[in-house]
């Protein structure tokens, strides 16, 4: 149990000390890998829980697949991020003020675990079943019950990808490109001409 | 303090859901920045599904974690998509210079 909750607060501490430096760091580049940071340990505050699957999930999905993204375009677009951080002390105090009202009412929100703690703690931190993995609890729900909706997120995806396809894909003007229905649509007659030559002058 | 309950796995939700507004709030001029703390909110309400979940005994929340996950990858693609494309457009990406669309 000790173990448990050293653990807890490692990856509590790392995680909000990441999302502190996700915002304050002048590098992007940096802000996207503290943001990496900040996933890897809420996959291991998930793995604490006991949902194993949506902390694997987080890995593959958030560092795997978002937090690359954003490393790609971050590097691939030449902004001058100096000029981007002007306006952080103006805006300091409006940003800090809204964001301790609502630190506050999500503390009085939270706070009610603390004053009644019968609420709190985990009834069985782990599967519903207890002959069922967590991922199994999962596939077991997610194939069923929720079988209309898991097809729904993945048309998010596909919409998602056809969009920034759609979004990103040009056509550039003076680059010579291969096409391949031209090709495949010429003709012999076309393309080859018979010359008779005659003996000792050109064509 | 014995034994971690469901007060600290809000705690720490609610803190990581204020740094995603504050870092909104802060970075007004940098949209990958403010893409980060959307994406910074969407784990925070993450935690907040698999701590109610874990606490009811109840993998529904899980669930319901996963299609936000789903949810944050398709709006992270797209978001940056657009951002790409403006940056190929106007070679900026403050926020204050985005403003062609006024109605």
């Amino acid at each position: 149990m000790i173990l448990q909750t050293l653990a807890f607060y490692l990856f509590a501490f790392v995680a909000v000390a990441s999302g502190v430096m996700v915002i304050v760091a002048r590098n992007p580049v940096h802000s996207v890998l503290f943001l990496i940071l900040a996933f890897f340990n809420s996959a291991g505050l998930f793995v604490l829980i006991g949902a194993e699957f949506l902390a694997m999930l987080l890995v593959v999905v958030y560092v795997g697949a978002v937090a690359v993204l954003f490393l790609f375009v971050v590097m691939m677009l030449d902004i001058d991020f100096i000029r981007l951080r002007e306006g952080f002390m103006r805006y300091l105090p409006v940003g800090a003020m809204i964001g301790l009202v609502l630190l506050a009412e999500l503390a009085v929100v939270v706070g009610g675990h603390f004053v009644a703690p019968e609420f709190g703690g985990f009834v069985s931190a782990g599967p519903v079943t207890a002959d069922a993995t967590n991922t199994e609890a999962i596939g077991l729900l997610i194939y069923t019950d929720y079988v209309f909706i898991f097809q729904a997120a993945g048309l998010v995806l596909l919409v998602a990808m056809v969009g920034a396809i759609v979004l990103t894909a040009r056509r550039r003007e003076g680059v010579k490109r291969q096409k391949v229905s031209d090709q495949n649509a010429r003709r012999p007659e076309e393309s080859v001409e018979v010359v008779k030559v005659p003996t000792g002058s050109g064509v | 303090m014995t034994g971690i309950g469901l007060g600290h796995y809000l705690t720490v939700a609610a803190i990581l859901f204020t740094l995603g507004l504050f870092g909104i709030f802060v970075n007004r001029k940098n949209v990958i920045v403010i893409l980060m703390s959307i994406e910074l909110m969407l784990l925070a309400v993450n935690i907040n599904l698999v701590a109610f979940s874990a606490h009811s005994n109840d993998v529904t929340g899980q669930i319901f974690a996963m299609f936000v996950l789903t949810v944050a990858a398709a709006e992270a693609a797209i978001g940056l998509a657009i951002l790409v494309v403006y940056h190929r457009n106007r070679g900026s990406i403050e926020v204050e210079d985005i403003n062609m669309m006024k109605g």
